[in-house]
């Protein structure tokens, strides 16, 4: 008797609509690591798929931003809680995605698992942070409060496949946006991997969904696409940014351009925000008495 | 298909009594429902492209038959659903209009003077739709209530009861006093609710019933129940209208409705009618899509074709 096992190997899938399609087109591509040794093999998503991913979105739109920003903070801590059970296996993959030591790898996933907990906590404290009461010459109350811009499409960072991913993610969707994401092309793994995570927590299909594939082939036409509100540019490079995005111009969708971020470091609340639209609104309060006041 | 079926001159002969009748539509072949799913299916695999899925979509866009069948149609939806009949997409005049807009008796007038002028019909469904319980009185006087208001189709539902009971005589007459009531003015349409008709060899026995009886159109379903129509099912439905045609040189139509949403799906019911009936089908006067929100994709879908970019619901009016 052999002690050698044979090796199970997974079949990574695209994540759309709450469920692990192959590719429309049934194409696949080799996912290797940095010394080019074969890892598995992604999905290579066409652009129908990405159609489907942005039906999927926008159906899931309605519910998620409705969703109370306290339940949405519940939902993301508990896409946190599972991600630390997969702890181990993220690991892995993002080791053997990025060629780090375990050590370092470790590190990045801690990080990102806690960067989801940090956003998680802001679902509920944005508004009063970028929303609130301003003071109006009038008889008004006048109140600003922000609004999730719709379905954005984001392009994942290419070199941070884990940390980088989820720094971009967490924050559109915290504040009730849907996503599709294009995952980075050359380490797509643990990206196919965190829609697993997403599938068993409490996150609705289709609030998230995840396309692995070449971002010059998907991301055109979620540029173009008229119902995308948005589109974060992370993972795109100088040219193909520019070509998102005078496509985006189109119907005046939201653009993130690309720039250098250290996803080490504490976000700041840019990218709560870049995808969040300041709705206003004015409530009489009566004339005002002989004091100047209706109090 | 039924190489043993009387001549044409013939069918008027079995309806003669009851036995006859049931005589004839239990000798019709039985169905091969593994044959006819597969066919269906693999039909429904071609690949239409780029110039065909244009004309496609257009033709598809020709065919719908717009409806609104609810409890709470008002005036004005009825008439929102006429303009939208008249110019399908605001944005782009080149639009066809759609073949119909189908209506409950009572919006009947609202629909005809939403689409005046247009060439779009006024279809209303009538006899007690959509459960068809009620006295033949009853439902005649809802079809002439129709036909008075100016309806040009009447969409009607067979009885059912009477039929999944054996009782083919009286589901017979009951299609003859409602074309006599549709007068010459009216086409009708029948629909048997195949949804609740259990089997296929149902299905086929329902067809010729209605065509004998002298339906201009068959239709699959009411989409008030769970299974509306299916591609096996309008398959076998063409099946007997070419059939029909053969034996008896009378041209009837088909409709299927309710659960076609998609562009997709829609295309995929041409091919069956191109592939079954055959090209003399392909016309809004011998078939119909009876949809509502399956208009609306096929514009997004025609916008895609046009600008190449995927449109959005943003971008086709609410109904």
């Amino acid at each position: 008797m052999s002690d050698a096992r044979l090796s199970v190997f997974k079949t990574y899938k695209l994540y759309v609509g709450g469920k692990f399609p192959r590719s429309e087109s049934g194409r696949v591509y080799e996912v290797t690591d940095p010394k080019n040794n074969w890892l598995a093999n992604a999905p290579l998503s066409s652009r129908k798929d990405a159609r489907d991913a942005v039906v999927a979105a926008r159906k899931a739109f309605g519910g998620w931003s409705g969703a109370t920003a306290y339940n949405r903070g519940q939902v993301l801590y508990r896409v946190a809680e599972m991600l630390e059970g997969r702890r181990e296996q993220f690991v892995r993959e993002v080791a053997e995605a990025e060629g780090l030591s375990k050590s370092k790898a470790a590190a990045v996933v801690d990080a990102a698992i806690d960067r989801w907990v940090w956003y998680a906590g802001w679902t509920d404290k944005i508004a009063q942070v970028v929303g609130g009461a301003n003071p109006v010459a009038g008889p008004f109350f006048n109140l600003s409060s922000p609004e999730p811009t719709g379905v954005v499409a984001v392009l994942a960072p290419q070199d941070s496949s884990f940390l980088g991913l989820v720094s971009v993610l967490a924050p559109v969707i915290a504040t009730g946006n849907t996503a599709v994401v294009i995952a980075s092309e050359k380490a797509p793994l643990p990206a196919l991997s965190l829609a697993e995570v997403l599938a068993t927590s409490d996150v609705p299909g289709g609030v998230v969904n995840i396309l692995s594939g070449r971002p010059s082939e998907i991301a055109p036409s979620l540029a173009a696409h008229q119902d995308v509100n948005a589109i974060d540019l992370a993972g795109a490079d100088e040219e193909l940014a520019k070509e998102l995005e005078i496509a985006a111009a189109d119907n005046l969708k939201r653009v993130l351009r690309p720039q250098t971020v250290d996803f080490t470091q504490t976000p700041g609340i840019e990218r709560l925000t870049a995808f969040l639209e300041t709705k206003t609104v004015w409530h009489t309060t009566g004339a005002l008495g002989a004091s100047g006041s209706s109090y | 298909m039924p190489t043993t079926a009387p001549p044409a001159h013939a069918l008027a002969d079995v309806t003669a009594s009851d036995s006859t009748l049931r005589r004839f539509l239990h000798g019709l072949p039985g169905v091969d429902t593994v044959g006819l799913e597969a066919r269906a299916t693999s039909l429904g695999t071609r690949s239409i492209k780029t110039t065909a899925k244009a004309y496609a979509i257009d033709l598809a866009i020709s065919m719908v038959d717009l409806t609104t069948l609810e409890g709470a149609d008002t005036p004005g939806k009825v008439r929102a659903l006429g303009a939208k009949a008249v110019h399908p997409d605001p944005t782009d005049r080149t639009a066809p209009t759609t073949a119909a807009v189908c209506v409950y008796p009572d919006m009947v007038a609202v629909a005809k003077e939403a689409v005046a002028g247009s060439g779009v019909k006024v279809a209303s469904v009538a006899t007690a739709f959509p459960a068809g319980r009620a006295a033949l009185d009853v439902k005649l006087a809802d079809v002439r209530d129709a036909v008075a208001a100016g309806a040009d189709e009447i969409d009607m539902v067979i009885d059912r009861g009477a039929f999944l009971a054996g009782k083919y005589l009286k589901v017979y007459d009951e299609i003859v006093a409602v074309k006599e009531a549709c007068g010459t003015s009216a086409r009708l349409k029948v629909i048997f609710e195949t949804g609740e008709l259990s089997t296929y060899d149902n299905i086929r026995r329902a067809s010729w019933l209605g065509m004998i009886a002298g339906a201009d159109f068959i239709k699959t379903s009411t989409g008030k129940v769970a299974v509306n129509a299916t591609p096996a099912n309008t398959l076998l439905m063409l099946e007997a209208v070419r059939d029909f045609r053969a034996q008896t040189g009378i041209q009837v139509g088909v409709k299927p409705a309710g659960g076609i949403r998609t562009s997709k799906d829609a295309i995929k019911f041409l091919v069956l009618v191109n592939e079954t009936a055959g090209q003399d089908w392909l016309d809004n006067h011998w078939f119909r899509f009876g949809a509502s929100s399956l208009l609306n994709d096929l514009l997004m879908q025609r916008q895609k074709l046009a600008t190449g970019r995927y449109s959005g619901p943003d971008y086709v009016t609410v109904d």
